[in-house]
């Protein structure tokens, strides 16, 4: 019997030391960020293509080339709520003050300066394969943005999710940081995908994920559910039979082939896309159309 | 043989309930509310295709029709639109998509509803004069029917 217990504990040791390693916080190469310093105007663009105020702007905020990042809005989801939390320059409610290295690791590692793991409610997955520069670029263009004194407000998410170590184990699992697309035929699908699958993060809405949260990405951009809101439709090219033309406009101005104009959650898109380039726009309608046909 | 009739009728009258519910005895004075102003959405979503083929090259540009659908886009923006909104014509009816929000937050509607008629009066005064103006105008017009869909157009 005491032999028998010798084992268990030594599994449950071993299991918890498996358990420790695999999801312990892994963190950006500070290597890649010594070097570069951060340009705001450059950032701009990052930022409304990243789509941070659409997320981390107080609830029905309407959209502003200066927006506010108090935070507040508020997340339903099959695990809990989560409620984005302020992220303006504020150094004692929102981010002021943080070092590149650890924006870089909050933003591309979903980790936090204290090395907790953060929710992927956070598209830290997708921001993963952002340049390095980008990065630096985007935090001195948020600096640049008014302060907010707004408290951060707890997530509202129960038993074992509230378990932050074991998001180490769902990043384990599922935080898959390579490019979906492998191959890219041009220049301008390459800036498509990076836009597509980096920054706009558009497979957080728009690929189904699996009963753990985690992206089913053999079924990239087949279409998801937003709880709440309902289904996300499918934008492959089997599915979505717009145009090049006609979809670079729908996130130009929101018009759809037909004239109606964008709804829920992807005004917010229309919102941030107007506001980059038409090259850019062009770029992701022709990332959209050289997916592979299923 | 009464309590095998008595149950057949219950079932048919059940299915007869269940029928004219799923038909939805909307009050004809509403339902006629709710297809005007769907009737108002159909006129802004014609013009605005009228200037949107225009503005991606897909039909050549020409002022005079570019001129009728902006200025026919400002006079429907115009319309006194009071009586097509009767409280509690919302989603709730299963026929239409307007969010209950809209009766509890009227002032931001309005205010809303005037951001559209001064963008399309933006495109008014552009679409005649030259093509570059009028695809300037449109990105407006679509933030206009954006903010208040955003706010107020359920899925």
């Amino acid at each position: 019997m005491a032999r028998l217990f010798r084992w268990l504990l030594a599994l449950a040791v071993l299991g918890g030391i498996a358990f420790w390693i695999m999801t312990w916080p892994t963190k950006v190469n500070s290597d890649d960020f010594a070097t570069l310093t951060g340009d705001a105007a450059r950032g701009e663009p990052v930022f409304h293509a990243a789509g941070c105020a659409s997320c981390h702007t107080a609830p029905n905020s309407d959209a502003t080339d200066r927006p506010i990042l108090s935070g507040g809005q508020r997340f339903a989801s099959d695990f809990g709520t989560f409620i984005a939390p302020n992220i303006s320059p504020d150094a004692t409610h929102g981010i002021g003050g943080w070092t590149v290295i650890e924006f870089a690791n909050a933003v591309q590692k979903g980790v936090s300066p204290d090395g907790a793991h953060y929710f992927p409610a956070f598209p830290y997955v997708a921001y993963a394969k952002m340049e390095a520069q980008d990065v630096v670029d985007l935090k001195a263009f948020m600096e640049t943005l008014p302060a907010s004194d707004a408290p951060r407000v707890a997530h509202e998410v129960g038993f074992p999710f509230n378990i932050r170590r074991s998001l180490g184990g769902w990043k384990w699992l599922f935080a898959d940081e390579t490019w979906v697309m492998k191959n890219t035929p041009n220049a301008e699908v390459t800036r498509g995908r990076y836009l597509a699958e980096a920054l706009a993060h558009c497979g957080e809405c728009h690929t189904p994920r699996n009963p753990l949260g985690g992206l089913d990405r053999a079924n990239w951009l087949a279409g998801g559910f937003i709880p709440g809101e309902g289904k996300v439709p499918a934008i492959t090219p089997d599915q979505l039979e717009w145009s090049t033309q006609d979809i670079a406009y729908y996130l130009e101005t929101g018009f759809t082939p037909e004239f109606d104009s964008a709804g829920g959650a992807m005004t917010h898109v229309v919102e941030n896309f107007g506001r980059l380039s038409g090259e850019d726009r062009a770029a992701v309608a022709a990332y959209l159309k050289a997916l592979a046909q299923p | 043989m009464k309590t095998k009739f008595f149950l057949a009728t219950a079932a048919v009258a059940m299915m007869g309930a269940g029928l004219s519910f799923a038909d939805g005895h909307v009050d004809p004075a509403v339902a006629g509310a709710i297809k005007a102003r769907q009737g108002q959405m159909q006129l802004y979503a014609h013009n605005l295709g009228v200037l949107g083929a225009m503005a991606k090259g897909d039909m050549d540009y020409n002022a005079e029709t570019a001129q009728a659908a902006a200025d026919n886009l400002l006079a429907v923006s115009g319309l006194n639109a009071m009586t097509m909104w009767p409280q509690g014509s919302d989603n709730s009816l299963g026929n239409n998509r307007a969010s209950p929000d809209i009766w509890t937050n009227f002032p931001d509607v309005v205010t809303k509803a005037g951001a559209l008629s001064t963008a399309a009066g933006d495109m008014a005064a552009a679409a005649g004069k030259d093509l570059d103006g009028l695809r300037a105008a449109m990105g407006p017009l679509g933030g206009a029917c954006g903010a208040c869909h955003k706010a107020y157009r359920t899925k």
